[in-house]
């Protein structure tokens, strides 16, 4: 790599500042002020606060309600990852063994990622309206009774669809570049070698594409714990009775619609620690690449 | 062990592109055959046919005396050696080995048992649980090769196997290759575009050229007997010389000299000679044409000096010491001379 020096001292400060500005004002003084204020409690007409050291903490971890959030989030973020995973999967190794439209249906599988993610969210909320949508008709007519606003497992198979649906054209993109680089010789190799085309897929497609796959289930992760703030609040608002109730959407609503600051701050902060596991993992893991 | 047979192949795309034409051939058990000719000609195609990994448009292909038209690779009872060798990366090389063996439902001592052999036999029993990333090219292709021979198949199908490697280590496989055919007796057919390795390594060449057979033949026929002006050009390294001359009777007449011919032909012909079939001669000798010199190049044994015979390209091949002014006059040894139809390029006589 080419290395450039500037002779003049300030220029690469003045360079990288824009970048910098924009982190500190949007990231490091926000997440700042979050640690300091889960440390602090604030009374109801924000005039001066008490500093209470870890109780916010403690209140956290024995709130019943927390607890549940948390399990909340584990069974929408599985459910989004497994979801957006394996369907993305499915369509690219579809469109792997087509020779001629496969460009045509790329481009059409990765429109729904250019969707705004709280449209995405109406849109999901008007298939499944219990009144008007299309969806719990069809049901209807199978003896279901679809009903997200009053059945908790309702709710949530339609959060995690409706999260799920722009992912999936995200990791379709990944799957098909990953199996445009396994070699067509390897497959034509095992199909010498006596494997079936299902067996061929897990004994050498699916091997081949665990970088791919793990680096996806990173970023499936995170975007399901944290990007999927629109899309929750546009459909069921972590309703009914918290069943959809994620851990970034209770910090919204804890911190701005019932002005539990403290205990908000808190709920970030433990959310920031989660990042920085993740983003550890990744950085361990994919950045050394998974050894085959 | 099985003999192939190829009755009237043929091979088209959608779109009505032909490749392969009508191909018939007969190869028998034990025999190592080589398709070779330039890129495009259809002999990988031709393979990949044979190994069912390519549809069959057109006629038939037995091998072991059944029609597999519609049989599955894996049902063939062949192995393949890939061009970039196709080994699984994520396996060490002994689950390499097995994993054809595995899929069949072997017993683990037989697998064993053979991977071992296989080991043994290429040398690579040192490196059997390493990643085929931790190998050198040459010994990927070992790999490559075990993974074949493990199978104990009807036939092995090579597809440009060598062609990755660099050039000493290729001469060293091919003689590798040469001698593992020997020993196995293995039906073979291999597929290169390099004339030197085909000759080298067949019992029988097919030489292809647009989807069509130009000749079969052991290397030593299609060498000394080349059926026609492509066979000539692509057969035989520095390729052989080829001028339009003027015959009478017989006897080409070229450069103010005389080459006789093989058959009693008149009229404009395609006069071939190889370069290490002509002699300098004194100047006037009876019947030697004259080659303008251009550039020499120095082999260590010999030279290769090229030139003009009358404004036609010509080499020659000459001793290392052998004495050169502005030109040298030449005559062909005898017999050596090779005529060819010069419109459709086929030999005369």
């Amino acid at each position: 790599m080419k290395r450039i020096f500037f002779r003049n001292k300030f220029l690469p400060y003045l360079l990288i500042a824009p970048q910098m500005v924009v982190t500190i004002i949007f990231f490091l003084w926000p997440a700042g002020e979050a640690v300091l204020q889960s440390f602090q409690r604030e009374d109801a007409f924000g005039l001066h606060t008490t500093w209470v050291g870890l109780a916010n903490y403690r209140a956290l971890f024995q709130d019943p309600a927390y607890i549940y959030s948390l399990q909340v989030t584990v069974v929408f973020t599985i459910g989004v990852t497994a979801l957006a995973l394996i369907s993305a999967l499915l369509l690219a190794l579809a469109v792997d063994r087509t020779t001629k439209a496969g460009s045509t249906y790329t481009t059409l599988l990765v429109w729904p990622y250019a969707v705004a993610p709280a449209v995405v969210g109406v849109l999901w909320w008007f298939l499944f309206n219990p009144t008007i949508g299309l969806m719990p008709y069809l049901l209807s007519l199978v003896g279901y009774h679809w009903d997200h606003a009053l059945k908790g497992d309702d709710a949530m198979i339609l959060v995690i669809i409706s999260a799920a649906w722009p992912q999936v054209s995200y990791n379709f993109l990944f799957f098909v570049a990953g199996l445009k680089s396994i070699p067509a010789s390897m497959r034509e190799a095992a199909a010498i070698d006596g494997a079936g085309p299902v067996k061929r897929f897990f004994t050498i497609t699916l091997p081949l594409l665990s970088p791919t796959t793990f680096f996806l289930v990173v970023v499936n992760f995170v975007y399901a714990m944290f990007a999927t703030f629109p899309v929750i609040d546009a459909t069921t608002q972590g309703g009914p009775a918290d069943a959809t109730n994620i851990l970034v959407y209770k910090v919204y609503q804890d911190g701005f619609v019932g002005l539990n600051l403290g205990s908000s701050a808190a709920q970030s902060v433990v959310l920031l620690a989660i990042v920085i596991v993740l983003t550890v993992i990744q950085f361990r893991f994919i950045e050394r690449r998974i050894e085959y | 062990m099985a003999a192939i047979t190829l009755e009237a192949v043929g091979k088209s795309y959608a779109g009505g592109v032909k490749v392969v034409h009508s191909i018939d051939l007969a190869i028998e058990d034990g025999e190592f055959v080589v398709l070779v000719g330039p890129s495009g000609c259809g002999k990988s195609t031709l393979l990949r046919m044979v190994a069912g990994l390519e549809t069959v448009t057109e006629g038939q292909i037995s091998i072991g005396g059944r029609m597999v038209n519609e049989v599955e690779p894996a049902e063939r009872d062949i192995a393949m050696v890939f061009q970039n060798y196709a080994l699984y990366p994520h396996m060490t090389v002994r689950q390499n080995l097995a994993y054809g063996l595995k899929n069949r439902k072997m017993a683990k001592d037989e697998i064993t048992r053979r991977v071992d052999e296989a080991a043994q036999i290429l040398e690579i029993g040192a490196f059997l649980d390493r990643k085929p990333r931790a190998l050198s090219g040459g010994q990927r292709q070992r790999v490559a090769m075990g993974r074949a021979i493990v199978r104990e198949p009807a036939a092995f199908l090579f597809d440009e196997p060598l062609s990755n490697l660099d050039a000493k280590l290729r001469v060293q496989m091919r003689g590798e290759i040469k001698q593992l055919q020997a020993r196995l007796g293995t039906t073979s057919i291999y597929v290169t575009h390099d004339q030197l390795e085909a000759m080298t390594l067949a019992h029988r060449l097919v030489v292809l050229n647009g989807g069509r057979i130009e000749q079969v033949g052991t290397p030593l026929e299609v060498y000394r007997k080349p059926a026609s002006t492509f066979v000539a050009a692509f057969i035989g390294s520095p390729a052989m010389n080829l001028l339009e001359a003027r015959a009478e009777g017989g006897v080409a007449h070229v450069g103010g000299g005389r080459v006789p011919l093989e058959a009693a032909v008149s009229g404009t012909v395609t006069l071939g000679l190889r370069p290490e079939d002509v002699r300098p001669v004194d100047a006037g000798t009876d019947g030697a044409f004259v080659l303008k010199l251009a550039y020499v190049e120095e082999l260590g044994a010999q030279k290769l000096v090229h030139g003009t015979v009358e404004g036609h390209k010509f080499a020659c091949a000459l001793p290392s010491d052998a004495l050169l002014g502005d030109e040298l006059h030449l005559v062909p040894e005898p017999g050596a001379a090779h005529g060819f139809d010069a419109q459709s390029g086929k030999r005369l006589g």
